[in-house]
């Protein structure tokens, strides 16, 4: 069976220079990755080119058309809409499923009716990753998922994502904290970090690059 | 596609003043011309086809910049972006949304604010028809001035700069529809043209809107 | 060799460093031969002196549109093609032309005042370069808003399509909306046409050496955004490594 996500010498660019190259893994139904390395060497730059957001400089992302659900530093959540408002407008836009269970599996069916306004911020972390369970897509891609929750909050996160893992699904995450979760392999993007000197010799990632 | 207009459309009604806000200023224009001109009614007459567009023009510009920057703001636009939806229609989709709070309150208070301007009885319907047909290749052409400049700080006065020459044609052919219709001459012919820039507008700008978007979310 | 290898920053450099006296001298050449026999042309036995004002205002008219063109041009082979040079080269024009566009407002404006007692008409054509020159400023003030040089060549390259097909619409709408007033009544001039040879001839060498004083002008300030750009990528790799 093919993998649900392959990269191969996947090449990103920020801002016109290359930021990784050279990276390559893939993943398979119920594997999860999880992307480590130091602030600044393009791990959200990378999640974004998984998700279709940007253009890889160079290599190739393999995904089937539609499979990837990602979540950003930001949740896209509307202060003026009540919580069941904003994630059921989410699984119209997906066609997923029923906002019964994502609600309840991150402990939100007890403020389903408050303005999101009023939720706090982990709150509304946790209203931006249940979001991922009524989308229906079998891929997560998720930058940094844990900012703002608390210990109680993590749990229920990993335990989704083993839920989803279990499910078919696959998970590709940015993060620095210990997810307690085993079963991830790790990926160090530092060797993958682009030499900055070597820029003659390739295609140049943006108009920094063709001018160096 | 309707979920989005829905929640748009929700969201303008529960922020507050969506729908007002636009109708405010346009009074506001509309009252304060006549102190500009004086009170003489032959020459506001003359006047109001003009005004009353520009009007319209400048009403409409006014809640442009928020097409998409709050859901560039707050991420919402690179979750629509990987969404099922193509761009296209997400384009189309905010153009309406945007069409539909500022655009068509603005024509059907319009024949109101043509009284105030003493604007002949026969230009009337041509007045609601021309704005009917004009205003939402206003809305259009500014998802695409908001899409060029959205995520940019200063992005509200260019993008007044960017939109206005924009609407050029479609100023002088709703203008003239009610120009010439108040003087009981042809009106069809620059409505005619009206509705091909519309309909032209209404097919082509939203690839352009969001190719300009796609830049602007990488 | 491939015509596109000029698209190469540092081919383009080699290669400018080369043309560019020469076609400064060219230009500084036909331009000070093209007005100064403008102007020693005999008066015109209607318009007086004040004829003169076209050998300047012809050609900058002229190149007004033609630089808005080849932004066209330039901003389509970097859509297409991704030439960094392309979309510099759009970059730089776009003030040369918007110059050209307020010279040929300028100069309308004087020669119109003796002619038609106006320093101002809402004439169609009159207008359209009015239009014009909004939409310079606009892709002008694009291309300086946007940080990231990349999306700022796709911006004002989108922009560039868009607004070219609203310029035409624009000249059409305007045309019809002044004939709705003024039952045709036209203060164009035809240049060229019912010309006689003592004017065509020096016209023609002023159209030429604008066209130069473009082409060096576009040169100079195309190399110098090169050198800008060159300038920040190498800073980033210093900072970097």
């Amino acid at each position: 069976m093919a993998p649900l996500l392959s990269v191969s010498d996947l090449a990103v660019a920020r801002g016109g220079r290359r930021a990784v190259e050279g990276v390559t893994f893939s993943l398979d139904a119920g594997q999860a990755l999880i992307l480590r390395g130091a602030n600044g060497i393009g791990k959200t730059t990378l999640l974004r080119t998984v998700a279709g957001l940007q253009a890889a400089v160079d290599g190739i992302v393999d995904a089937a058309p539609d499979a990837i659900a990602y979540a950003a530093h930001a949740d896209g959540i509307k202060g003026a809409l009540t919580v069941r408002e904003n994630l059921g407008f989410w699984a119209q836009v997906f066609d997923g499923p029923a906002i019964g269970a994502a609600l309840a599996a991150m402990n939100l069916s007890d403020l389903a009716d408050r303005p999101a306004a009023m939720l706090s911020a982990g709150q509304k972390r946790r209203l931006g990753l249940a979001r991922l369970l009524v989308t229906g897509r079998p891929v997560w891609v998720l930058d940094e998922p844990t900012v703002s929750l608390d210990t109680a909050s993590v749990a229920l996160f990993v335990q989704a994502v083993r839920g989803h893992l279990s499910g078919g699904g696959a998970a590709l995450m940015a993060t620095h904290i210990d997810l307690n979760l085993p079963e991830a392999t790790v990926l160090d993007l530092t060797p993958y970090r682009a030499d900055p000197r070597r820029v003659q010799d390739r295609v140049p990632a943006g108009f920094d690059e063709a001018f160096a | 596609m309707t979920a989005l207009l829905l929640r748009d459309l929700r969201l303008a009604v529960r922020a507050g003043g969506g729908f007002g806000l636009g109708l405010a200023f346009f009074l506001i224009l509309c009252t304060l011309v006549p102190f500009g001109v004086g009170p003489q009614g032959g020459t506001l007459a003359l006047i109001a086809p003009g005004i009353l567009w520009v009007g319209a023009l400048l009403a409409c510009l006014l809640s442009l910049d928020r097409i998409f920057a709050l859901d560039w703001e707050d991420g919402s636009l690179d979750l629509l972006a990987t969404a099922p939806l193509p761009m296209e229609g997400t384009v189309l989709v905010k153009a309406a949304a945007h069409w539909i709070t500022t655009g068509l309150p603005l024509v059907a208070a319009a024949p109101v604010f043509g009284l105030l301007l003493h604007l002949p009885a026969g230009a009337q319907g041509w007045l609601v028809l021309s704005l009917l047909i004009g205003t939402p290749a206003l809305s259009m052409l500014g998802a695409f001035g908001a899409a060029l400049t959205v995520g940019l700080r200063r992005g509200g006065l260019l993008l007044s700069l960017l939109v206005l020459p924009l609407y050029v044609p479609t100023l002088i052919f709703g203008a003239e529809t009610v120009r010439r219709g108040g003087a009981g001459m042809d009106a069809i012919t620059p409505l005619a043209f009206l509705t091909a820039i519309t309909l032209a507008v209404l097919g082509a700008i939203p690839f352009a809107a969001a190719a300009a978007l796609r830049v602007n979310l990488r | 060799m491939s015509f596109w290898e000029y698209a190469n920053p540092v081919k383009f450099m080699r290669l400018s460093d080369v043309a560019l006296p020469w076609v400064v001298g060219a230009a500084a050449l036909t331009l000070s031969v093209g007005v100064i026999w403008g102007l020693t042309t005999p008066e015109d036995y209607k318009q007086g002196s004040t004829v003169k004002i076209m050998f300047l205002h012809v050609p900058a008219a002229m190149m007004a549109i033609n630089i808005w063109v080849m932004m066209l041009v330039a901003s389509l082979i970097w859509i297409i093609r991704r030439h960094h040079v392309s979309a510099l080269a759009a970059k730089a024009a776009a003030p040369v032309g918007a110059v050209m566009t307020l010279i040929a407002l300028a100069t309308g404006a004087i020669w119109g005042q003796p002619m038609w007692g106006t320093w101002w008409e809402w004439d169609p054509r009159l207008t359209s370069f009015l239009i014009l020159f909004l939409f310079y400023l606009g892709y002008i003030a694009l291309w300086s808003a946007v940080e990231n040089p990349d999306n700022a060549a796709d911006l004002t390259g989108v922009l560039c399509l868009v607004g070219s097909v609203f310029a035409l619409l624009s000249r059409y709408a305007v045309n019809f909306w002044n004939q709705g007033l003024h039952q045709g009544a036209s203060l164009s001039l035809k240049a060229g046409e019912r010309m006689s040879p003592v004017y065509k001839y020096p016209l023609y060498l002023c159209m030429l050496g604008f066209f130069l004083l473009f082409l060096a002008l576009l040169l100079v300030r195309t190399r110098t955004e090169i050198r800008r750009r060159r300038t920040a990528a190498l800073i980033a790799r210093e900072v970097r490594s």
